[in-house]
């Protein structure tokens, strides 16, 4: 197990790499220019050859991937050319709100989605099983922004429940950090939700039709622990594979959530570097979820050893 | 006379509307004493299974019983909540399956599957209490190195020690009632006879009652003190084991047991002296090891057996032995790590795959469950014509030898329209034959052919394959564990062990005077020795 970690831990660095090249190029081959937009609409060619000059733009694409590397490896992943900030910095400020949500959208989708799930195989055909795969649906199909905002229009305009946007650090209290982020919450888990719930029914159904649960049941044990200790159990490793995925397609699905709920998060941050060609800002950002991918296979990979003694690596 | 543990008066379950017929089981009446085996005989479909799991109270809800009363110890669990019903099983009625590799969940320790069944039925017993239980239990079925073993998976077990698992776990409350459904079927024939042993030694011990479901007349014969025999949900049979197995009434029953092979091969066909058409020598095949190291096993080694044309050759040996293994190297399906397989004078050992394609046609191969070794998506006739098409037969020639050969194996043309699922498996296994010879092969491996199939069935195939090779001339390569198969069909046979040939000779020798100890041990531990093995070819009676 430990060589198995050491392993996968190292393979991590070609992956980075690959990741660091393809975004550096993908960015030079792009139309924009980042120097024409800081310096303005009324600059003439020789202010933006100046802005240039000073960010190093004018250099053969090659020197600036080399330098670009270097700074990398001593853990510097540059500065913006937008508003002067190291990338570091600006990833550290930002990072907090989007893990936040994140965190908060797994647990709770998790919470609601395997219990539903289970239920609805364990009765399967019956309405309540009806009632799961019709939600399913429903969160499948219901775009992010149109739920969120009738969240905000009925949850905090109407019924003022709750604050419409913005985020409060959970240093500032537990309870005004969780009550600004119930609604991006509920409007993130949604989908994942459905999505987690429609594979924990599959999977669970297909287990209950083993011959171990008959077993059990004929060794008397109680439904509770049928479905738990020996369907769910059994059932349990294509559903942390799907929450896997669930969490790695959630740091992209951030963005859109953190732009209806105003929260300052990566996916902002993102979207204002890409608008700004803030190619420092850009290529850190994405060598950061790159490293969370990867990360989080690992950790899928794990979760299997530990549900399943018959995964060995 | 105790009073019975088990009382089953005139059960009646219905199937659901538009099945077969419109009960699973009726009139069922059956009943089991304390320290009494009671084996329930019969073929598939003949609703013994159903009788026991609606003992259980486990039907899939489908199936409902209608008739009649299940009385454990006086207690009817028909009408018994579903509450009570799981107070009941696990503790005073319990289950052993067939298949214990499947029956145990695969992702809990043994040893706590064992407690489980002691927590929903003892709550008093303390953690220390509990597991000194589940110690005593595993040693009780004589499970080696009970502490060690309590911490293992099941997939960390043989089959013979996941079954006395699954034995400890029904005994944990002391049941008055067991209910074992084909427990040995899944076992190699020495596992299966220690188990048997096993459960006769239990049985003297505890005073439960054995309902013992079971297709093996063999194993009825080891084991039983009664029999009841069912076919297509009726009794049709009941008596001592002695009567039933001596003295048969029913023409049904007679049949049963006289479709059981006999040990005793018949008199040896004579073999035309040719030159041998499949050879192999010192063939090798190593699994694992590579570029990466690790462990490796060696399923065959330096294993040389020589086939005739028109001769049957049996290679009998238990799981793991390597038997399934050569003849996947001789199909060419795996490539032998050494060693030299000749198909008349070639070499076709350590050809590589690509040059394969002229040999392929010449070596047919008949498999286990005809369940699932036609695609089901195709018909029938699809299946048989696409062989000799691919090998440039045109579709009217090859559709033309799809009809004949249907009527070979004795089935109406007209199937080759339909799919596999609309057969039966002794048809399905006959269509699967059908598109073997379809490619008109020198050679046909029958890999466990007959092995799932029921024993009526299974001596209906048997004669069919004899038939056709007889017709045909064919050489045939004959994978069994089932020496009463062997016997009765192979003119030779080779016995293996641990991927090693142990014996070999005519069958006649080897049966007759088996010098190998592995051999005479094997035929020990056949189930029912020495008690169908009556004159070879007796002809039918009845």
């Amino acid at each position: 197990m430990g060589r198995f970690l050491a392993g996968r831990i190292l393979a991590t660095i070609p992956v980075l790499v690959v990741v660091a090249t393809v975004v550096f190029l993908l960015l030079r081959l792009a139309p924009g220019d980042p120097a024409a937009i800081l310096a303005g609409d009324a600059a003439s060619p020789e202010q933006i050859a100046a802005i240039r000059a000073r960010l190093g733009l004018d250099e053969p694409p090659l020197t600036q991937f080399l330098e670009w590397i270097g700074r990398l490896l001593r853990g510097d992943l540059g500065t913006s050319i937008i508003s002067n900030q190291p990338v570091t910095k600006l990833i550290g400020e930002r990072i907090e709100p989007t893990l936040a949500l994140a965190t908060t959208t797994i647990l709770f989708a998790i919470a609601v989605a395997v219990p539903l799930g289970v239920v609805a195989a364990w009765r399967h055909g019956s309405w309540i099983d009806r009632a799961v795969m019709a939600f399913s649906v429903i969160g499948f199909s219901i775009p992010i922004f149109v739920l969120g905002y009738l969240l905000i229009f009925g949850f905090a305009m109407e019924l003022r429940w709750l604050p419409v946007q913005g985020y409060t650090s959970i240093r500032e209290g537990f309870l005004p950090f969780i009550t600004r982020l119930v609604l991006p919450t509920l409007t993130l888990s949604v989908i994942y939700i459905a999505l987690i719930a429609r594979i924990t029914r599959a999977s669970v159904l297909e287990t209950l039709g083993e011959d171990y649960v008959r077993t059990a049941r004929a060794k008397g044990v109680g439904e509770r622990s049928v479905l738990s200790r020996h369907a769910l159990r059994n059932a349990a490793v294509p559903i942390v594979s799907v929450i896997g995925i669930g969490i790695a397609l959630l740091i992209s699905g951030v963005v859109v959530t953190e732009s209806v709920f105003n929260l300052p998060g990566l996916g902002r941050l993102t979207v204002d570097a890409v608008l700004a060609r803030d190619y420092p800002v850009i290529q850190g950002v994405t060598l950061l979820f790159a490293f969370l991918y990867v990360l989080i296979n690992l950790g899928i990979d794990v979760a299997y050893t530990l549900l399943d003694p018959r995964i060995r690596y | 006379m105790s009073a019975p543990v088990l009382d089953i008066r005139n059960l009646a379950v219905a199937l659901p509307r538009g099945g077969e017929r419109p009960n699973a089981v009726e009139g069922i009446n059956i009943t089991v004493r304390p320290r009494e085996i009671v084996c329930v005989v019969g073929e598939s479909g003949s609703g013994k299974s159903v009788t026991a799991f609606t003992t259980m109270g486990l039907l899939p809800p489908v199936l409902k019983p209608v008739a009649g009363e299940i009385l454990l110890q006086g207690e009817d669990t028909l009408t018994a909540s579903k509450a009570r019903l799981r107070e009941l099983r696990g503790s005073r009625m319990a289950m052993i399956f067939q298949e214990p590799m499947t029956a145990l969940n695969p992702v809990m320790p043994v040893g706590d599957q064992i407690a489980e069944a002691l927590d929903w039925h003892d709550t008093k017993l303390s953690r220390a209490e509990r597991s000194a239980r589940v110690l005593a239990l595993m040693d009780d079925v004589r499970l080696p190195r009970p502490a060690e073993m309590a911490k293992a998976y099941p997939h960390q077990l043989s089959g013979g020690q996941r079954q006395r698992v699954m034995i400890a776990m029904a005994l944990a409350n002391e049941p008055a009632l067991i209910i074992a459904d084909e427990p040995t079927t899944a076992l190699d024939v020495t596992t299966q006879a220690q188990i048997l042993k096993l459960m006769r030694e239990l049985q003297a011990r505890h005073d439960s009652g054995i309902l013992f479901i079971t297709h093996d007349f063999g194993v009825v014969a080891e084991i039983a003190d009664r029999v009841v025999v069912m076919r297509r949900g009726k009794l049709v049979e009941e008596g001592t084991a002695d009567e039933v197995l001596n003295h048969p009434r029913d023409p049904y029953t007679r049949m049963l047991i006289d479709a059981v092979p006999s040990a005793v091969p018949p008199p040896a066909r004579p073999i035309p002296d040719k030159a041998p058409l499949v050879t192999t020598r010192d063939v090798e095949k190593v699994y694992g090891g590579g570029v990466l190291g690790g462990r490796t096993v060696k399923a065959l080694d330096k294993v040389s057996i020589s086939l005739r044309p028109g001769e049957t050759l049996g290679i009998v040996g238990e799981s793991g032995s390597g038997k399934s293994t050569l003849a996947r190297c001789i199909a060419r399906f795996v490539d032998p790590t050494a060693g030299e397989i000749r198909l008349g004078d070639e070499e076709i050992g350590q050809k590589p795959q690509r040059a394969l394609h002229p040999i392929r046609r010449r070596i047919q191969v008949i498999f286990q469950d005809p369940y699932r070794s036609l695609n089901p998506r195709r018909t029938v006739g699809q299946s048989i014509i696409e062989g000799p098409m691919n090998y440039g037969t045109s579709r009217a020639e090859a559709w033309e030898r799809a009809r004949d050969l249907l009527k070979l194996v004795d089935m109406e043309p007209a199937g080759l329209d339909r799919y596999p699922h609309e057969f039966s498996g002794g048809q399905r296994q006959r269509i699967a034959i059908a598109r073997a010879l379809a490619m008109q092969p020198e050679v046909l491996i029958a890999d466990e052919a007959v092995s799932a199939l029921d024993v009526s069935v299974q001596k209906q195939v048997l004669e069919l394959l004899e038939d056709i090779r007889e017709k045909l001339g064919l050489a045939m390569l004959f994978i069994t564990h089932d020496l009463r198969v062997a016997a009765r069909i192979c003119d030779s046979v080779v016995v293996m062990l641990n991927g090693k040939v142990v014996e070999a000779g005519p069958s006649g020798e080897v049966f007759g005077n088996p010098q190998h100890d592995y051999t005479k041990a094997l035929f020990a531990a056949a189930p029912g020795h020495g008690r169908f093995d009556k004159a070879p070819r007796a002809p039918a009676a009845g």
